[in-house]
């Protein structure tokens, strides 16, 4: 549809992101008997071109003879409103392909406040937003990524969802489907029911969920009864998908190089999956275990065809703490030995090629003085900012979420940092934590400001921004029973903050806004009912809801009024250990006890090892799924408090309560 | 050693704006391994020179990218080999059509080039029509267009700017010549001028030259003419 589509682009903003072209892009080849699928982010270009999950089940898809696979992303509102008014459906940037035209409509979720947007782009493809109303002519609708391990919000309107990593399960869906399609497409339920016995697959249709009556306050009450499959050949619990060995696929092998600017606009290259560091807050940290290590050779191959293949200048070691790698400083050694290598071998004979270094980029670092150094190898040059993730401002509360930093090793990095020529630091911190007092808040504050002071004594510019986020309690981690604090308490706390800061130059505070926490917080714990209100949500204009400037929380309050539901009860409440929770009968294959007591040991204040390099405390994971970490070095990293001798006893002496969100009072007014 | 190189945007690159097109040639430019000068400093840029921006949506078949390379290299800029290994490393629509080295002692392409050729067609611009708003325009003393640049609003005479005006051969789009130097004419402004009323979304913008003007001369930048082939799609 590219000729009803180009007059629209001249209209619009950044059309750029509307017209593919990128490096790496294959042009798919259609036809009978092949399965077509439209790979949706459910964000803009920008944001969804260096998704990686996308780009592997991209190219692990066109490798089939059986199926093709292009991608698409939503169009902004400008463009959307343009479609609609010509009566044009969502299309795809390969080659501009309407959405009604393919078998399989596939959304990688990031985040949970993408899930109106799914609904908008399953209507802008011309498909009925509801499961049940889909007949057998419209697209199967499919969900995966971090944020379809509570699909529940959703199960109203997707036909399958995806646990865990697709590298493998993808295949076999397109087994399911090219079946189901080459024979007519009669019997859609019969097909989802074969699908639902592909493991790692949840056909959320194919249950039945009853709840508790509620008491007459309206608070208590209301939960979930009981998650029953309604065949007897559908699984009672869905477990996720784990690939044993990263080494058997070293995919993007054909990197995406998008024509205009994009958020990570670099190479990117996965080092590991998985993370047992344990920090309780963490749901990818939870959700993606074990650890499995890529090849160090695999990955200077990868990082060096990459480069040459996409023409970037920088890449990315991706991982969810990149310093964690064994083979780090080998792999950065080795990456740059092979770019001055090829500058050498592209310049004159003989002549010094000067000109431009390979950057490498290091994300998610630990905080200690190893990884400053690793850093400083890595950017020669570029000293501009380096950011570490203490989360929280006291060692007590950082024991309670088990990220064990001590404040030396805080520091320690610091120090060492602005000593090596970095002017600017930027710290990661949640607020609204369990068990989180006032006195911890401020103790943000005290750090940031004795960074700074640590600063000045290198430069005069030395400065240190501080982002706080919000706690949102994530499903299959230790905090999942964890009652959200309420916007009022996010706000009173945020003031505390910024009363504390006000008076310190060179500490600059940045906070995620209260509304989107909240509205977050309704997605990431809600069950099936709260389908009704994203739909209304959706219907009343409201997409894009992680853009500030779309983000209004009046709508999603208006929808909870509208349904006679309760954004006390879905967000704020405390959670009890029988109760069913909307998402028990998914598994990530965390024990149920291992969480609970995990949740209890940080009550109380008691940290876990990694178990990496400790032994087995049987989190579930590698028992259950007969797999394990895939790590190159037996010894843990050198340096710190989160590297060897983790002092995880040292906080025991703190009595610590869980407070009660204010909410708890059931007073009846809104927080 | 410095590289001149002509080049064209057509198709859905036509979207690209410029400074995303900085970005494509930099890494096409690192792919193809060609030794590149960088500037110093911290943050070392390539050395690399972009003419008169093109209006996003507009489509060329003369664009012009000046290249420096390091000190001692050696480029057979006529070799063959390297127009297509520039034009396979850039994505579909952008096509190099010839290497030419630059004179070290040349003007950068924003101050050597006097004057661009532009092709307009699209609804509104219809054959009846052009020859005689051509004709109004070139007649006129002056021609008085209320323009916003930087968000200011000025009433410039714009005749001086309009070298030429007229129809193609085949009679249905309009042809014209427009100076560079100083506040331009944007070719979209002129169809505004030239058709009034006309939506100016709708129309698809070519540049076919761009020219240098010296002494009374008029040169093309690079002419075709050097190309061992014949670049597609050349209009005028």
């Amino acid at each position: 549809m590219w000729a009803e589509l180009e007059p629209l682009l001249a209209r619009v903003r950044k059309p750029a992101r509307y017209i593919g072209c990128e490096d790496g892009m294959t042009v798919p080849v259609h036809g009978a008997g092949i399965v077509s699928w439209l790979l949706t982010y459910p964000d803009t270009y920008e944001i969804g071109l260096p998704n990686q999950g996308l780009q592997i089940l991209y190219e692990i898809l066109n490798e089939r003879s059986d199926a093709a696979a292009e991608r698409a992303y939503a169009p902004w509102t400008d463009l959307e409103a343009e479609l609609r008014a010509a009566g044009l459906p969502l299309f795809s940037v390969d080659t501009h392909r309407p959405a009604t035209e393919f078998d399989v409509l596939a959304f990688n979720l990031a985040a949970e406040l993408v899930y109106t947007n799914v609904l908008n782009l399953i209507d802008l493809a011309g498909a009925p937003v509801r499961t049940e109303q889909r007949s057998e002519c419209d697209p199967v609708v499919i969900i995966g990524g971090h944020a379809a391990f509570n699909p529940e919000p959703l199960a109203d309107f997707v036909d399958a969802v995806v646990l865990g990593e697709g590298e493998e399960v993808v295949g076999e869906i397109n087994e399911v489907l090219h079946g189901w399609i080459t024979s007519g497409r009669h019997d859609r339920p019969a097909m989802l029911r074969t699908l639902a016995r592909v493991p790692g697959v949840y056909v959320p249709s194919l249950y039945d969920v009853t709840y508790q009556e509620w008491s007459d306050d309206g608070i208590s009450g209301g939960q979930i009864r009981s998650i029953e499959p309604r065949f007897a050949d559908v699984p009672a619990t869905v477990d996720k998908r784990t690939v044993a060995d990263l080494a058997d696929w070293p995919y993007p092998k054909r990197p995406l190089a998008p024509l205009t600017e994009v958020v990570h606009d670099r190479l990117s290259v996965e080092v590991f999956r998985g993370c047992t560091r344990g920090c309780r807050f963490c749901q990818a940290g939870m959700i993606t275990r074990p650890v499995r290590e890529r090849p160090a050779d695999q990955v200077r191959t990868m990082v060096a065809q990459g480069l040459e293949r996409t023409g970037y200048d920088e890449v990315s070691l991706t991982s969810l703490s990149t310093a964690d790698f064994s083979d780090i400083e080998p792999s950065v050694d080795g990456i740059l030995a092979d770019r001055a290598a090829a500058h050498r071998a592209a310049g004159p004979a003989g002549a010094d090629p000067g000109g431009c270094p390979t950057t490498i980029n290091l994300p998610s670092l630990r905080v200690d003085a190893f990884t400053v150094g690793l850093a400083a190898k890595v950017s020669a040059g570029r000293r501009s900012g380096l950011t570490f993730a203490p989360e929280a401002g006291t060692w007590r509360l950082r024991t309670v979420i088990n990220k064990l930093i001590l404040e030396d090793d805080l520091y320690g990095a610091v120090e060492s940092a602005f000593s090596e020529g970095w002017t600017r630091m930027k710290l990661y911190f949640l607020i609204g934590l369990p068990t989180e007092t006032d006195e911890d808040v401020l103790a943000i504050a005290a750090l940031a400001e004795h960074c700074v002071e640590i600063g000045k004594r290198y430069t005069n510019r030395a400065s240190v921004t501080l982002s706080v986020g919000g706690f949102v309690p994530k499903a299959h981690t230790p905090f999942q029973w964890f009652g959200q604090n309420t916007r009022d308490e996010f706000e009173r706390k945020v003031e505390l903050l910024r009363r504390a800061t006000r008076r310190c130059g060179g500490v600059n505070l940045k906070w995620h806004d209260p509304a989107a926490t909240t509205a977050e917080g309704v997605a990431s714990r809600g069950d099936r009912r709260i389908g009704r209100v994203i739909e209304r949500v959706w219907r009343d204009g409201g997409t894009f809801q992680e853009w500030g400037e779309h983000l209004d929380l009046d709508r999603w309050t208006a929808a909870f009024a509208a349904e006679d539901m309760s954004i006390e009860w879905y967000v704020y409440r405390h959670r009890a250990r029988d109760e069913v929770l909307p998402w028990s009968h998914l598994t990530a294959g965390l024990h149920h006890d291992f969480l609970w007591n995990d949740w209890q040991d940080a009550l109380a204040g008691s940290g876990v090892e990694d178990c990496r390099w400790t032994p087995c405390y049987d989190c579930g994971v590698c028992t259950g799924y007969g797999i394990e970490h895939v790590v190159a070095s037996p010894i843990p990293p050198a340096g710190g408090s989160q590297g060897t001798g983790q002092d995880i006893a040292a906080a025991t002496e703190v009595m610590v309560e869980l407070t009660r969100p204010r909410v708890a009072l059931a007073t009846g007014t809104p927080a | 050693m410095k590289l001149r190189l002509r080049y064209t945007k057509l198709g859905k690159v036509r979207f690209v704006s410029h400074r995303d097109g900085a970005r494509l040639w930099e890494r096409a430019l690192r792919r193809v391994a060609l030794p590149v000068a960088y500037t110093e400093g911290f943050t070392p840029r390539p050395k690399l020179g972009f003419g008169l921006a093109l209006p996003t949506g507009a489509e060329s078949v003369a664009e012009y990218l000046d290249v420096d390379l390091v000190k001692g290299a050696a480029i057979d800029p006529s070799d063959p080999s390297l127009v297509e290994a520039c034009s396979a490393a850039l994505p579909l629509g952008i096509d190099v059509a010839l290497i030419a080295e630059r004179d070290a002692a040349a003007l950068s392409l924003q101050e050597d080039v006097t004057s661009t050729t532009w092709e307009l067609s699209g609804p509104g611009i219809e054959s009846g029509l052009i020859d005689q708003a051509s004709e109004r325009l070139l007649d006129a003393d002056e021609v008085l267009v209320d323009r916003v640049r930087k968000g200011r609003s000025n009433i410039d005479d714009v005749r001086p700017l309009i070298v030429s005006l007229g129809g193609d051969p085949g009679g249905s789009r309009l042809v014209a010549e427009l100076v560079t130097v100083g506040r331009a004419l944007r070719p979209t402004e002129l169809a505004s001028v030239a058709f009034p009323g006309i939506d100016t979304l709708e129309l698809r913008v070519l540049r076919t030259h761009q020219w240098i003007e010296n002494d009374g001369e008029k040169r093309e930048v690079l002419p075709l003419a050097l190309a061992t082939a014949p670049a597609p799609g050349v209009g005028t």
